[in-house]
């Protein structure tokens, strides 16, 4: 074990472990753009960095890839370590297209925190902005260029966390831009999980969404499981006046924070939908319309149909077969109807994904 | 769509190589040295068939300068701007050639595709700055009008 | 054949040695890429015609026949003056050889024995018949370069005749790893890329790590512009390199080498290649070396173009087939380098004076030197210099003693300025670091590094801030770009220097620049990021005038900045031939016919083709 303090708390934590890990144990919190817990660090922010003091010598260096050593004094806000991340922040927002009001990510961006945070209202330099057209062919999410800081999230997220490494970076130096090097984003081989733009840091990623809404406006956040597969992925909906308007992934057993296309662009939207079936209908058939029934008359209508049919040819000639959207438990249920009732083993489900 | 034979002859290169991420960069090279560019449906060929993501194969062919998505020229002319041959005044050497060659700003390459003119950092031949490389042939001590003779003759020899 | 044992390699040695004296004249044509670029290949072709066409002599060694051996050398050192051939065993130097000179030297040279005056050297007007009458080279020290441009650089027997391969043997069978660690460690040499980190700690480190995968390899990705050592070691005595390296797999345990050749190398590929095939054929590299039972094999990646590969951790991202950018630290190259397995990583020059120390012995090797800096440097000498080339000099030597000694002085008598070291990692140093010894540490104290070597001399033809710029412009275009101080940085820095030598600054634009230069320094994610801003900040300390000048007096010292420059027409020349009128592109120059004529300096803009159109040369710049 190694005994350090961190902002004169002293704190012990195993060899190996890092500045930004340690102080998280003391729930001191760096600010980082470019780390994903998991993976090894990029550093390609130096938003983190810390100031170190042993044996007489200091150093800054990122918490993210520095390791603690026995005797550590470290500070994570004295003047050289603000100062650092003031003109960190400087130089992105000097290559940054800042038009808050009108970003999607307004309220849901770390830049924009932090700038906030070290009072960093505006960019001290002139000069070129690297940027590039928007690219709006996905048919879920779009990349603005403009507001990319290249921490890589998205590409590490993509390639390493996904698998998929359907973007990455092109190009190289200031000129660097995250896309699949084909053409538009549309072009490649993504699959539109957008696990890419939940690791956004900033604007640059966002869904399209057609419910806007700014994060401080949710009234509340509901932990769920996805409706989709039995995968079971764990996903937080996202409540605004009493409607769903946001979806992201949770840090789930089985999922880790992803999720797939379904899950982030299908699982939500059809709640309020206007064309939602909300009440059983029963077919006129005179006519041949749908009224609305209710759920004794709907329920006696099928009882009655299946004993028909069961008298009639027997339990094989009744099958059940759950929709993967089911919860276990439901699936459950129904094959046991099937098996117990219809006296058939013929019952399946979809839920192989 | 490409000809068969670009298939072929990269097949052939990853043959030598081997199907594996590392042979990436010398697979590329090899294509460059073949075509003068690389054909990005070829190189979409190469990453599936080596196992590296498409996204991978372009990040990659993007980083590195000697890469190009455009056919080059039959003579590619870098001029070299390293320190030497900076501070020996290679710039007017560039500014001659591409005002002979009618080249401006970012267009590199002649209409004729016989030549594309780049700046290359250092070509190492230093102690003969000014230096420019034609292919793989480095031409020491250039000046404006040795380099515009130069293009001169490689034309004339073309036309032959 | 194959030599499977050292008894093998000393036969092979004497049979190599006994063919080169057989010869009854031997002509070698410096093939370095300076020659080669002057036309040296073309003086080998010919040399070969010509002695192939004599009458009763051979050109390959045959019994009671005088013949003639003609070898393609590495560099010869003065690649100014080349082509370069050299006579032997007259020991001649002939400089500047042309295609005509050939006849006239198998003629008289290599038949009958007599020097050709006009092709040798002079200094003070004296012709300097041997290479060691030659100032530029007979101050040098070689250990890296003995064999450069002395032996066949294509030739594995002539590297064997001069001794080669013998350090491989002393270190497989009479000393273990761990004694062949400790002597590369007591001899206290240290990296030649550019951080000076001491190669023994870093072998020892790898050595240590138990791993039944580890790598060696070699950097030969020498990006500096102005730097030309490493290249000019690859082509003109690859077998040394590759010697190294395999005494370095030995003390390690390593049983593959990388060797990394910068793309516009392609000399240097070839000749290691070539010479990797010839140690193949004989056993000297693949399974069992000379029967010791050490294995090791040797690869060869070309770069592609992109100067952060001679990054560690870029470039063994760039052999996996990978974007070339640096990574965080740690874990480091000696533990997770290669394919994340145990790396030793040094530098061509590095490893190419592995065998003299083993040899000759670490105590041989500190006596060169000095205390903390140990053995000798190769420096390539370019720029406003008399003699432009490459040297080898013990470290500690005097920036005086290589400019004004060595390198002859500045080139036509101009003043001298700075010399910049280190290439755009480096800095500048001036008059007053004259007589500082170049090492390590003290160049470190003025804020620049011995680097890699490039020495680029500036006259005062020099514009300071032009100097800044450029560095400032490689480094944003070679910027890998993954973290913001560099890929951001570099290019506001660079924005900066525009706008002042445009002759926009102002004040506080120098306040801007240093202080992104000194957060790049600290900031950045790798050594190349740190190292960008140096030039900068170098040039600032001792040109800061340059700089005000640029910005307060609207004024270029040197007449570089192209919108400082004033032309005008002196009217004691000028004959109002009208010239110059006529072909400004903007019509900015006004006079009567044969009466002077005037610029309108609110109209120029500065494109000089009034002067290059002048006959009278009454236009200057002031």
């Amino acid at each position: 074990m190694v005994r350090l303090t961190i902002d004169g708390f002293p704190v012990e934590v195993e060899k190996g472990t890092t500045i930004l890990h340690a102080a998280e144990k003391l729930g001191i919190k760096i600010p980082t753009l470019c780390y994903i817990e998991d993976l090894l660090p990029d550093g390609s922010c130096r938003m983190c960095v810390v100031e170190v003091k042993n044996n007489g010598r200091t150093k800054i260096d990122t918490a993210c890839t520095l390791q603690v050593s026995e005797g550590d004094e470290v500070l994570t806000m004295s003047e050289k370590v603000i100062e650092s991340r003031r003109m960190t922040l400087d130089l992105l927002l000097s290559d940054h297209n800042v038009h808050c009001f009108s970003c999607e990510a307004n309220g849901n961006c770390k830049l924009q925190d932090y700038a906030y945070e070290y009072g960093v209202s505006e960019t001290s330099y002139e000069g070129a902005k690297s940027g590039g057209e928007i690219d709006d062919s996905n048919k879920f999410f779009r990349y603005d260029p403009n507001l990319c800081i290249l921490c890589h999230r998205c590409v590490n997220t993509c390639t390493q966390l996904v698998g998929r490494g359907a973007i990455d970076t092109m190009e190289r130096g200031f000129q660097s831009i995250i896309g699949n090097g084909e053409g538009l984003w549309a072009d490649g081989t993504c699959e539109s999980c957008g696990n890419c733009v939940q690791a956004c840091p900033t604007g640059a990623l966002v869904m399209k969404r057609t419910n806007k809404y700014r994060p401080y406006q949710a009234q509340k956040r509901v932990r769920t499981t996805c409706p989709h597969c039995a995968t079971g992925c764990q996903m937080d909906l996202i409540v605004k006046d009493g409607k769903i308007v946001d979806v992201e992934g949770a840090d789930g057993p089985s999922n880790h924070g992803l999720l797939c296309v379904k899950g982030r662009s299908g699982s939500f939207d059809f709640v309020d939908h206007k064309t939602r079936i909300r009440q059983p209908l029963i077919k006129n058939h005179e006519t041949g319309e749908f009224e609305e029934a209710s759920w004794d008359d709907a329920l006696d209508l099928v009882a009655n149909k299946f004993t028909e049919l069961k008298n009639q040819y027997g339990g094989d000639a009744l099958a059940g077969f759950a929709c993967s959207r089911s919860t276990n438990e439901d699936i459950y249920m129904l094959q046991k109807m099937v098996r117990t009732v219809f006296e058939s083993n013929n019952t399946d489900n979809c839920a192989r994904v | 769509m490409l000809d068969q034979s670009y298939y072929e002859k990269a097949d052939e290169i990853i043959a030598l190589y081997g199907p594996k991420s590392a042979s990436l960069i010398p697979i590329m090279q090899d294509i460059q040295a073949e075509y003068r560019y690389l054909p990005g449906e070829l190189l979409n060929y190469v990453a599936d068939k080596i196992g590296v993501t498409r996204a991978r194969a372009y990040s990659v062919a993007t980083f590195y300068e000697n890469f190009s998505f455009d056919a080059k020229g039959k003579y590619v002319i870098k001029v070299c701007d390293g320190t030497a041959c900076h501070v020996r005044k290679s710039q007017p050497v560039k500014d001659a050639i591409m005002k002979e060659l009618g080249l401006e700003g970012k267009k590199c390459t002649t209409d004729d595709m016989l030549f594309t003119v780049e700046t290359v950092s250092c070509l190492g031949a230093c102690g003969l700055a000014p230096t420019m490389m034609v292919n793989e042939d480095v031409h020491p001590k250039m000046t404006p009008d040795k380099a515009v003779k130069l293009i001169r003759e490689l034309r004339e020899e073309n036309k032959a | 054949m194959s030599i499977t044992s050292k008894e093998d390699l000393l036969k092979k040695q004497t049979e190599a040695q006994e063919k080169i004296d057989s010869y009854t004249c031997r002509i070698l044509v410096c093939c370095g890429t300076g020659c080669v670029a002057s036309g040296s290949m073309k003086i080998y072709e010919e040399m070969k015609r010509l002695c192939a066409d004599l009458d009763g002599v051979e050109v390959v060694a045959q019994k009671d026949v005088p013949h003639i051996g003609i070898a393609k050398t590495g560099c010869q050192g003065l690649c100014e003056l080349g082509p370069l051939v050299r006579i032997e065993p007259q020991h001649l130097q002939y400089v500047h050889v042309q295609i005509e000179d050939c006849k006239e030297i198998i003629e008289k040279t290599v038949l009958k024995g007599e020097p050709i005056e006009r092709l040798f050297y002079k200094h003070d007007e004296k012709p300097c018949e041997h290479p060691e009458d030659i100032p530029f080279l007979n101050q040098q020290t070689r250990i890296v370069l003995e064999h450069c441009g002395n032996i066949d650089a294509e030739s594995i027997d002539e590297y064997i005749a001069a001794g080669g391969f013998q350090a491989v043997v002393k270190a497989f069978f009479e000393m273990t790893p761990e004694e062949v660690v400790e002597e590369i460690t007591k001899s206290g040499i240290r990296g030649r890329g550019g951080a000076g980190f001491p190669m023994g700690k870093k072998w020892s480190q790898v050595a240590r790590i138990q791993s039944d995968i580890k790598y060696v390899v070699c950097n030969g990705d020498e990006g500096d512009p102005g730097a030309f050592m490493d290249g000019s070691v690859m082509e003109g005595d690859p077998y040394k390199l590759m010697e190294g390296m395999i005494i370095a797999a030995y003390a390690v345990g390593a049983k593959d080498g990388y060797i990394y050749v910068r793309a516009e190398y392609p000399l240097s590929v070839a000749r290691l290649k070539l010479a990797i095939t010839q140690a193949e054929e004989y056993g000297l590299l693949g399974d069992n070396i000379l029967g010791s039972g050490v294995d090791f094999h040797l690869h060869i990646n070309r770069g592609a173009g992109a100067f952060v590969c001679g990054e560690g951790s870029a470039l063994t991202a760039s052999i996996e087939g990978k974007r070339g950018m640096p990574r965080v630290k740690p874990p480091r190259t000696v533990e997770k380098g290669l394919w994340e397995k145990p790396t030793v990583l040094n530098n061509v020059e590095t490893y190419a004076n592995v065998a003299r120390i083993i040899l000759d012995g670490a105590d041989w090797y500190r006596t060169i030197g000095t205390e903390g800096s140990t053995g000798t440097k190769t420096f390539s000498l370019t720029g406003a210099i008399e003699n432009t080339g490459l040297i080898e000099v013990p470290m500690g030597t005097t920036l005086r003693h290589i400019i004004y000694d060595i390198g002859g002085g500045i080139k036509k008598g101009a003043a001298f300025k700075a010399v910049q070291i280190g290439g755009p990692s480096g800095g500048c140093l001036v008059e007053k670091h004259l007589d500082e010894p170049l090492d390590f540490d003290s160049v470190k104290k003025f804020n620049a590094i011995i680097g890699s070597g490039g020495l680029v001399v500036m006259d005062e033809n020099t514009c300071m801030v032009d100097v800044a710029k450029f560095f400032m412009g490689f480094t944003q275009r070679e910027s890998c770009g993954k973290c913001g101080p560099c890929r951001i940085g570099t290019k506001r820095m660079l924005e900066l220097l525009n706008k002042i030598t445009r002759g926009e600054g102002k004040m506080e634009d120098l306040d801007k620049l240093e202080e992104t230069a000194k957060f790049i320094q600290s900031r950045s994610l790798c050594g190349l990021g740190k190292s960008a801003p140096l030039p900068v900040i170098s040039t600032m300390q001792n040109f800061r005038h340059e700089y005000e000048e640029h910005i307060l007096e609207n004024k270029c010292r040197a007449h570089v900045c192209e919108a400082m420059k004033v032309y005008t027409i002196d009217p004691d020349k000028c004959k109002g031939c009208t010239k110059c009128a006529r072909n400004c592109p903007v019509n900015a120059i006004t006079g009567e016919k044969k009466e002077p004529h005037t610029i309108d300096q609110t109209k120029c803009i500065k494109c000089g083709t009034c002067m290059d159109n002048c006959s009278f040369g009454a236009i200057s710049i002031k």
